[in-house]
Parts: structure tokens; C-alpha cells; sequence
């Protein structure tokens, strides 16, 4: 493969991972714009962690998307108070806030505003990106199915009735929070070392807005959406690249042709239903 | 006999801002039977029910459920010892199908939540499965189970709300106005289920304001009125107390 191919699909996974990330609060109810920040949170921390303390790669990813989860979960909490447009904006502040951290603090060992080079002396194989992949969509799948995922939809749903039937909504708003920032954190470590070069500005607004992009475009009630709504932007793109300058301006007539042909994305939960649902029939058997 | 009530109000007021929506209201409710709570617009049932379940904290007072006192629980917490309720406007999750609001009824009895990511672990799930089924059919709502439940007729939807109530199992189920904006076949039906339900054991308090529904099918009867309890009894002692038709039909001058 060419190091372009490889590039994108290596792209891909990683924007899948941020995807999820995004979902994964969503799928509670709460839409975060901060997730460049928790993805920063992982991408510092592993590469600190491998170039400053020598710990090996897995490890390096892991503590990052723990630092990540924790920092997502502590944030978690005054989120419970904010709700839609509020709790975007309050998320956004958080991912500047971390942008800014590590623009001007820790600049010994990362370099702030100048970025962080010499992650390794080469890049990850993106074997490693796409097990992580695996792992999530295996997660998620397993999820999406279970009665943490039925709760998960009831407090996205209606939070009041939630709770008036037994949903332990701060546990699962919370957890959902942390889970994707944990997440989003190992996306972060992943990117680290793949590209071996970070710097703060990578981690903005923009790359945040993208994120929620993805799972808007996607579709939010499956965490299939997200997956797909990576794909398009990842891969949909470069397959412009005939229309030389007006690759942007018709990418963008694209996202609002989507949200005016489909407003709740691309995938609806009714279409799993049809394809995932139909062998597990289980009430035929009473 | 049990000597603790299964619920008891003791003296709970609700003021919001310099409204007492409930002034010193004291009930007992027990084991068993089915309860009316009934009075003209205002009178404080929703409230009270509101009360009952946590979504507001009481301003003065305390309540029990089987001598616990519930008054500083969350109200997951009250859910779970046992008190289910449905809603005035009916209340049912967009994206779920009816079946699913059954499941999520009875999300907290399953002691495994993590190990329900596997799919179906254990006979835990399938009993659970064998309740939800149980709770379905005795509401009728076998056939729409696979449906998403807000695109069904409003008498269905109703239903969907008692059954996820009832999916849990609960020792006291709450109904705000069941069989309001029903014709009178789909009211006869609810009523059917109700007893159904009440032959399991289940202690039953619902605010109605058919005179007919709450006449045939309650063992006792509170009267609120202004947040205050006016009358309480059988059906028979209400009908004829001299403060209820008073605070139905008013004075006469």
C-alpha cells in the first residue's frame, strides 16, 4: 500500500474512534463540542508518557485514555445541569481551555506552542488503530443491545420518566461522558503515534465540530451512524479532489444536502432493526 | 394483620412560591386494596403524586413506604422500593418500541446490567423476559409489541404506560387519570387490566375524574380539595358527604 493509502486509512480509523466518542455521550442526551480537548488530554499524556518515561506503547495509550475518562467524568458532572445548546457551549470552552494548557504550560517536555516532535522513530502500523476499532464497534455492538444501552436510550429520550422508572441517570450521563472521553484519549495517543508530531493548534474548535459532524451526518440514534458519517467525511473527500477549488464549497453543499434529505442522518435506528433484528426474534418462541 | 401502612403521608405540605398546593395532607394506604384520589381541577392529586414519587422534594412532612421514609430519596431510589407510576399527559420514550418500554420497566430488577451486554446471560434475563411477555398480554399489547410506541391510538399508548409501570413489578402503582380522553370501550378495557392487575397483589391509588370509573372500581376514597383532605371512605360514605358535593357542585346560597 502507499503511504497515502495508508494515511487515510489510518485517518479513517482514528476519526471512526473519534466518532464514537461523540456518540457515546449523545447516546445519553448530551452533545459535547469539547472532544478535540479529550483527545489532546491523550495524545499529551501517552506521548509524555513513551518519550519522557519510556513506558511501552500499550501502556502509554491506555494511562492517556484513563487521564482523558477521569478529566471527562469530573466534567461530567457539572454538565448534568446544562442541557442542548448550553452544554455545547460549555464543552467548547473546556476544549480551549485544554488547547491553551498545553500551548503554554508543560512546554519543556512538549514543546507548547512549537509542537511535540520525536514520538518514536517510526510510526505505529495501523493494525494497532484498527484493533482498537475492532474493539470499540465489538463494545458498542454488545452495548447497543443490552439493557445499559436500552437505559442510555430512555435517558436520551426523556431524563424525568428516566428516573421516575428506576434509571440511575447520573451514573449512566457520567459514564457516558467519561467512556467518550476515554475514548476520544486513546484516539488521541493513537494519532501521537502514528503521526509522531503533535502540536495544540491540531487539537481546536474545528477538529471538535468535525467529530459531532460525523455522528449528526451519521445518524445519532446508532452508534453505526457515527461509523458512517467517519467514512464520508474521511473518505468522500478525496474522491473530490477532480473539482480542484471547489472541493470545499461542494463538500459543504453536500452536508446540507444530507441534513435537508435526511435531518435525523443517514442511518435510523429503524434500519437496524430490519437488518440486526430479524434472527433474534425471541418472542415466536413462547 | 400488617401494622405498617404500605404508604403514609404524615402531614406533607407543598408550597410553591406562596401557593400551598398541599397543606398538611395526612393519608394511609394499605396493602391490597385500590384507592381513589379525587377533587376539582387544582386540587393538589398530581401534586401529591409528585410528592409520592420524588419529583419534588415535600416543603413540610414525611412519607413512608413501609415505614422507609422516602423523603430525601432521589427518585430512582423511590422507583426501586417499589412505587411505579404513569402520567397525566402520557409519557413514552420516541425511539422505543412497546416491547422495549416493557424492558426498560424492569431495567432495575435485572442484577446483571453489565452482563446483559452479553447477549442474554443466564436465566436471569430469560425471567425477565417471561415477566415483560406476562406484563404484554395482560394489557393486550401483544400483537404492537414490535411497534414504535408513539404511532399507536392514544388508548394503546396509555396502556404502554401501565404496562411499563407495572413491568417493575411494583407494590403501589400510581395512575394520574388512566382512562382520561378514552371512549368507552377503550375506558372498559384499562378498567379490565386494572383489576387484572389488582388480583395480583398489587395496591392500586389512582386520581380519576369519572365519577362512574372511580365508584365501581375503588375500595376507599380521598377528597382533596385546596390540598387538603375534605372527605375520605368507601364509595358509598363519599357519595352522600355533605363537603364533597359542596366542592363538586358548590354552595347553595
Amino acid at each position: 500500500m502507499s503511504s497515502y493509502q495508508l494515511d487515510l486509512l489510518s485517518n479513517l480509523g482514528i476519526n471512526i474512534l473519534l466518532a464514537l466518542s461523540v456518540y457515546c455521550p449523545m447516546a445519553t442526551g448530551q452533545l459535547s463540542v469539547g472532544n478535540a480537548g479529550f483527545m489532546a488530554i491523550g495524545a499529551y499524556v501517552s506521548a509524555i508518557l513513551s518519550v519522557h518515561v519510556h513506558l511501552p506503547l500499550f501502556p502509554s495509550l491506555i494511562i492517556g485514555g484513563i487521564v482523558a475518562g477521569v478529566i471527562g467524568a469530573l466534567v461530567g458532572f457539572p454538565a448534568l445541569r446544562l442541557k442542548g445548546i448550553f452544554l455545547a457551549m460549555a464543552t467548547l470552552g473546556f476544549g480551549e481551555i485544554v488547547r491553551n494548557f498545553f500551548m503554554n504550560f508543560l512546554t519543556p517536555m512538549t514543546g507548547g506552542a512549537y509542537g511535540f516532535r520525536g514520538i518514536g522513530n517510526i510510526p505505529i502500523s495501523i493494525s494497532w488503530i484498527w484493533g482498537w476499532v475492532a474493539f470499540f464497534l465489538i463494545f458498542f455492538y454488545f452495548l447497543s443491545r443490552s439493557r445499559v444501552g436500552l437505559a442510555m436510550m430512555a435517558t436520551h429520550d426523556d431524563e424525568t420518566v428516566s428516573e421516575l422508572i428506576g434509571v440511575h441517570i447520573v451514573l449512566l450521563k457520567v459514564g457516558a461522558f467519561g467512556l467518550g472521553a476515554f475514548i476520544a484519549g486513546v484516539a488521541g495517543g493513537l494519532y501521537a503515534h502514528y503521526y509522531l508530531y503533535i502540536e495544540p493548534e491540531f487539537f481546536n474548535v474545528w477538529e471538535s465540530i468535525h467529530m459531532v459532524l460525523y455522528v449528526i451526518m451519521g445518524g445519532m440514534l446508532t452508534f453505526w451512524g457515527g461509523v458512517l458519517g467517519a467514512g464520508i467525511f474521511t473518505v468522500l473527500p478525496e474522491f473530490l479532489r477532480f473539482l480542484k477549488d471547489w472541493r470545499g464549497a461542494f463538500f459543504g453543499m453536500v452536508i446540507i444536502a444530507l441534513m435537508i434529505a435526511r435531518p435525523s442522518g443517514l442511518i435510523t435506528k429503524e434500519m437496524m432493526r430490519i437488518s440486526f433484528w430479524i434472527p433474534y426474534r425471541k418472542g415466536e418462541r413462547a | 394483620m400488617n401494622q405498617t401502612p404500605l404508604l403514609h403521608l404524615s402531614r406533607v405540605s407543598k408550597a410553591f412560591g406562596g401557593l400551598l398546593a398541599v397543606n398538611g395532607l395526612s393519608l394511609q394506604v394499605s396493602q391490597g386494596y385500590i384507592y381513589g384520589l379525587i377533587g376539582p381541577n387544582g386540587a393538589g392529586k398530581t401534586t401529591v403524586f409528585n410528592l409520592v414519587t420524588g419529583v419534588y422534594p415535600c416543603t413540610r412532612g414525611s412519607i413512608f413506604l413501609e415505614g422507609v421514609d422516602l423523603t430525601k430519596l432521589k427518585p430512582y431510589r423511590i422507583a426501586r422500593l417499589g412505587i411505579s407510576r404513569t402520567f397525566q399527559t402520557i409519557r413514552l420514550f420516541p425511539n422505543m418500541t412497546t416491547r422495549e418500554h416493557v424492558l426498560i420497566g424492569q431495567n432495575f430488577l435485572s442484577r446483571s446490567q453489565l452482563g446483559s451486554i452479553l447477549p442474554f446471560w443466564g436465566t436471569e434475563e430469560v425471567t425477565l423476559e417471561n415477566h415483560a411477555e406476562e406484563a404484554l398480554r395482560l394489557l393486550g399489547l401483544w400483537e404492537v409489541r414490535e411497534r414504535k410506541a408513539v404511532i399507536l391510538p392514544y388508548g394503546i399508548q396509555r396502556k404502554v404506560e401501565i404496562a411499563r409501570a407495572l413491568a417493575a413489578r411494583p407494590k403501589l402503582l400510581l395512575l394520574d387519570e388512566p382512562t382520561a380522553g378514552m371512549n368507552v370501550r377503550e375506558t372498559e378495557d384499562v378498567l379490565n387490566a386494572l383489576s387484572k392487575i389488582h388480583d395480583f397483589g398489587i395496591t392500586i391509588l389512582v386520581i380519576e375524574h369519572d365519577m362512574r370509573v372511580v365508584m365501581g372500581i375503588c375500595d376507599h376514597i380521598f377528597v382533596l380539595n385546596f390540598g387538603q383532605m375534605i372527605a375520605e371512605g368507601s364509595p358509598m360514605e363519599i357519595r352522600k358527604d355533605e363537603q364533597v358535593l359542596e366542592a363538586y357542585l358548590g354552595r347553595e346560597e
